[in-house]
């Protein structure tokens, strides 16, 4: 057990970079990016300011990186950040913070807060301060191959129930396949219809694709415990199977910071560029329903309201495909308030769904997204990411609201026209 | 000498007889018995006029030249109705030792009773050789002669402050009355010179009311001082307004904008000039396309450049370049400083295992 | 010390003093947050029209949706006294003279009338932001020292320039180089506070803009 101050701080030197040191010096104390944190906003407490979260990283940066921080220090001026004070700020830095982006979209002075809140992940996760339920689905990830434990065995019974249910084949380790599907754990366990709604979807389209056994699995929880040698580990399986398999695209399924893991920080964990190209599955769709590859019949009748996944949307840049789609086979498609690249977290991404301490704080937070269904009324709630989507089904529960939460490209897939023949049965082996 | 009143009540045509008529009725009205009437006469009649000392220190005349200049009341009309001007160097007949005589005379006479008049600086270097009279130093004089003054007048920037030979470096060491006399009352009127008016009238209103006017707190009679030379000037609309006169005869300066950007130093200068102007009434520098000098200000020869706008810097701007310098050396060096720790720290990173995220 | 030595003083040693540190502390304050560099980012970009390190910096001037209603009095209260500000300092004849005198550059300014009305406006909104900042617990929370010193250091040359021009307290000359003093003050501490925000929020700003521009995000 090696974690320690030292180290944390040692890392933190290693991350500190410019935009850090402009931002810590642009910052003017306003507040408002409290104000766009629904931590502080359901809450009303001012410990969940974004930018206070990040106080022990300003006092390393300070103390460290600047002639007068340095001179304070050697006069002894200057508060040491300690492992008592990062023990403290776990809370914050982790249960009340879900990356989500809005207060480095809100900042008048320009400060990437989420940003900064990443990197000081990666001091607090190898000084021993990041929450336990974390570090253990990191820890399962990387020894087992997925945070939930799910080993190959578990993705090959998937296949074969997708098989079953749609009389298509689910290939695996196809070398030259056009794309290459990752799934996540919850997807694998909780929603094998988006397996199934793929190999609907792909066989109409008339793409080649294939799993991966080596690199199944999308969720990298590396991200989400801020430490970029572990998630490098964890996206390297997805490099390395995808550059094997020689695919021309990796489809990122319903997740968010399995996006952000492959498609944004990918290259830059394993240091270089990838050689194939990272989609997520609605930037994939919206392109087969542009290009006519896929089309869709019938319209959901109900009123139907969409949650954008932060990482998808804000964090992703993935916002207009997802109305394209549902307007293709919704009637009733009515915004939220602030829907879009502002729209609200469900409050459980970042890692905060695998913390169990968190899950108070996490339910309160969640009024901010039952404000936003109460505004709209809607009969079922359309989203494209899994940990949203069991997060929104708790904290319906919790608040006693009746909306069922579906999945986009099973909504989609649902709606398939289906044109091209079932490919022969084989007898199976 | 000066004679009693009724010798210069004659000379204005009022006779003897006049006179003591006027005072018989003068005791009736007020219900007094004849022989306060005779009494009033003898009294009034062997009253003097007061009795004024001009010294003369380190100056140019410019004061004496300027109150000369005075058209109400005129000098003329001062010296032989309201005062009696008992020892002045420029104006006085009498030179050499009949001069120094007048003035003892004067100063035993009328001892604790005479108006001191002080124009010049005083100078106190080398034991105050720089400036002498009759052998004496001006120091020596002032202390002497204004140990029997009722008041000290300081007419002039140099009396009043300094003026232009306490400019930097002084080398005379020069400085103004009020930093040598302590223990009496002093009016300073300033100016280089004051304007004449301003300088008799406060010697009027002593006469008149037997009394100084009121002063402010650098000894000015704010009645001519109590107000800056922009809060009265004619072209405040111009400067209101933005309309500058940027050189001398320019298209501004003729159609006679503000003078704030050629260096008039009005918003800082306590005068009458922009209201009484000089000359009788006929000009004042401003006016006549030339910006505020303020003369009338202590120290105004070291406020910096006549010609450069108030809002700027009195000289140029010492030490820019290097204070750059020592700048950007000083940021590179904390770069190179923090490039090399953050170096280090890379340097020494260790890849996380799965070990390290737990104490 | 008379009132004008001590005015010849500020606008001569005085300012000589001031603007040297101000430059030099500009100069290394920028050096040491800049120099610490960043890593290129080798993911495959999106190329988004309308999105930018540039586009943001301008952009984010405007509250982004929803924003206004949640904080008016920081959004209203931060314009009204920045561009007053802007309009006393930049806008104002003897202002301009001044920089004329440093740098050449010369442009016309506002009747002086409207400046002394701004800066009555100014001066409210900069009250009403410091009220807000003791009310609102998230202000009152992140407040240390120096943003309240950042805000007197900000107050003091508006009111002791409005106070001068209005021959308010004392006078005229003692005014005026209590202003230039106040000035004098802001410019030394500018470059070690947060009033730096005022050159480093361009950097910020672009970085932001820059890194969400790559995502395909316009903010």
């Amino acid at each position: 057990m090696s974690a320690s101050l030292e180290k944390g701080i040692r890392v933190l030197k290693e991350v500190i970079d410019a935009p850090i040191a402009s931002y810590f010096n642009s910052c003017v104390h306003c507040g408002l990016c409290a104000e766009a944190c629904l931590f502080y906003t359901e809450t009303g407490d001012p410990k969940y300011t974004p930018i206070h979260k990040l106080e022990p990283l300003r006092r390393v940066y300070e103390q460290e990186y600047t002639l007068l921080g340095r001179l304070k220090k050697l006069v002894g001026l200057s508060k040491p950040v300690t492992d008592g004070e990062l023990d403290q700020w776990q809370e914050l830095v982790y249960n009340s913070c879900t990356l989500c982006g809005r207060c480095s979209a809100v900042c008048p002075v320009g400060n990437d807060i989420v940003y900064m809140v990443r990197k000081f992940r990666e001091g607090m996760s190898v000084s021993g301060h990041a929450p336990e339920g974390i570090d253990e689905a990191v820890r399962r990830t990387v020894t087992l191959g997925s945070p939930m434990g799910i080993k190959l065995p578990a993705v090959q019974a998937q296949m074969k129930h997708a098989e079953t249910n749609t009389g298509l084949a689910v290939p695996m380790d196809v070398e030259g396949a056009e794309y290459m599907v990752i799934m996540s754990s919850m997807e694998i366990i909780n929603f094998p219809e988006y397996l199934e709604s793929i190999a609907k979807i792909m066989h109409q389209a008339g793409k080649t694709w294939t799993l991966c056994s080596t690199g199944f699995e999308a969720t990298n929880g590396g991200i989400q415990l801020g430490n970029s040698d572990l998630a490098a580990v964890i996206v390297s399986r997805i490099v390395e199977g995808a550059e094997r398999l020689k695919v021309k695209t990796v489809i990122s399924p319903e997740c968010g910071h399995a996006y952000t893991a492959l498609r944004w920080e990918g290259a830059n964990l394993i240091g270089r560029p990838f050689t194939f190209k990272v989609q997520h599955i609605i930037e994939v769709l919206d392109e087969f329903r542009q290009q006519g590859l896929i089309k869709t019949e019938g319209f959901e009748s109900d009123k139907l309201t969409f949650h954008d996944p932060c990482q998808l949307a804000r964090r992703g840049g993935v916002i207009q495909q997802q109305r394209n789609l549902l307007n293709s086979v919704a009637k009733n498609f009515v915004e939220m308030p602030d829907a879009g690249f502002m729209n609200w977290c469900c409050g459980g991404g970042g890692g905060v769904t695998a913390i169990e301490e968190a899950e108070p704080l996490r339910l309160e937070a969640f009024k901010r997204k039952k404000s936003q269904l109460e505004a709209v009324k809607p009969d079922r709630l359309v989203t494209a990411c899994a940990v949203c989507r069991s997060t929104l089904e708790e904290g319906l529960e919790h608040y006693s609201m009746d909306i069922p939460v579906v999945g986009l490209t099973e909504l989609i897939a649902d709606h398939l026209v289906e044109t091209r023949p079932l490919p022969q049965k084989e007898p199976q082996a | 000498m000066q004679g009693p009143l009724i010798d210069s009540l004659v000379r204005q045509g009022v006779s003897r007889r006049t006179f003591l008529k006027y005072c018989a009725t003068l005791a009736s009205m007020m219900a007094l018995p004849p022989v306060a009437g005779r009494a009033m006469a003898e009294a009034m009649a062997a009253s003097r006029r007061p009795s004024v000392i001009w010294l003369p220190f380190q100056e140019c005349t410019g004061c004496t030249e300027s109150i000369t200049r005075s058209h109400s009341p005129t000098i003329e009309g001062m010296i032989f109705d309201m005062i009696s001007l008992d020892y002045q160097e420029t104006l006085m007949a009498a030179a050499g030792f009949q001069a120094e005589e007048a003035l003892h005379t004067a100063m035993k006479d009328n001892y604790g009773k005479y108006l001191l008049i002080v124009d010049g600086s005083i100078p106190l270097g080398v034991d105050g050789a720089y400036s002498c009279i009759g052998g004496q130093s001006n120091l020596e004089m002032l202390k002497e002669v204004g140990k029997g003054a009722a008041a000290i007048i300081a007419v002039g920037s140099c009396a009043s402050f300094g003026g232009i030979p306490k400019a930097n470096p002084n080398p005379t060491g020069a400085v103004s009355v009020s930093d040598i006399i302590k223990d009496k009352p002093i009016v300073n009127i300033p100016g280089c010179p004051p304007i004449p008016v301003v300088m008799t009238g406060v010697l009027a209103h002593y006469l008149t009311f037997g009394s100084l006017p009121e002063l402010d707190d650098k000894g000015r009679p704010k009645a001519f001082f109590g107000e800056t030379i922009h809060d009265r000037c004619y072209r405040r609309p111009f400067y209101d307004q933005g309309k500058f006169a940027k050189t001398f005869d320019d298209e501004g300066a003729r159609n006679g904008w503000c003078l704030f950007e050629l260096g008039c130093k009005g918003p800082v200068t306590h005068n009458a000039c922009a209201t009484t102007k000089w000359n009788g009434g006929t000009s004042w520098p401003v006016e006549s396309g030339h910006g505020c000098l303020g003369c009338s200000e202590p120290d105004f020869w070291d406020a910096g450049s006549f010609y450069k706008p108030l809002s700027t810097p009195a000289d140029p701007l010492k030490f820019i370049a290097a204070a750059s310098v020592v700048g950007a050396v000083a940021g590179v060096a904390v770069s190179v400083a923090n490039r090399a720790k953050k170096g280090a720290a890379k340097s020494a990173h260790e890849t996380t295992t799965l070990a390290d995220l737990e104490k | 010390m008379n009132e004008l030595q001590f005015l010849t003083w500020v606008r001569g040693p005085g300012l000589n003093i001031a603007i040297a540190i101000f430059l030099l502390g500009v100069l290394w304050r920028l050096f040491e947050i800049y120099s610490l560099g960043r890593k290129k980012d080798l993911s495959a970009p999106r190329h988004t029209s309308g999105a930018s390190g540039l586009h943001t910096v301008f952009r984010r001037s405007l509250p982004p949706p929803g924003m206004l209603k949640r904080s008016p009095v920081s959004y209203i209260g931060g314009y009204i006294f920045h561009v007053g500000l802007a309009i006393i300092v930049f806008l104002f004849a003897p202002h301009i003279l001044l920089i004329t005198n440093l740098t050449g550059l010369s442009w016309p300014g506002l009747p002086s009338q409207f400046v002394d009305m701004t800066a009555v406006v100014t001066m409210a909104a900069m009250v009403v932001v410091l009220v807000d900042r003791i009310n609102k617990p998230v202000k009152r929370f992140l407040s240390t020292f120096e943003d309240w010193f950042a805000w007197a250091v900000t107050f003091l040359p508006v009111l002791t320039g409005w106070m001068a021009v209005k021959h308010l307290l004392l006078p005229y000359p003692t005014m005026l180089a209590l202003h230039i003093l106040a000035v004098e003050l802001l410019l030394v501490v500018l470059p070690f506070t947060k009033l730096f925000h005022a050159f480093t929020l361009f950097g910020s700003r672009w970085y932001n803009g820059r890194v969400n521009a790559h995502k395909g995000v316009p903010v």
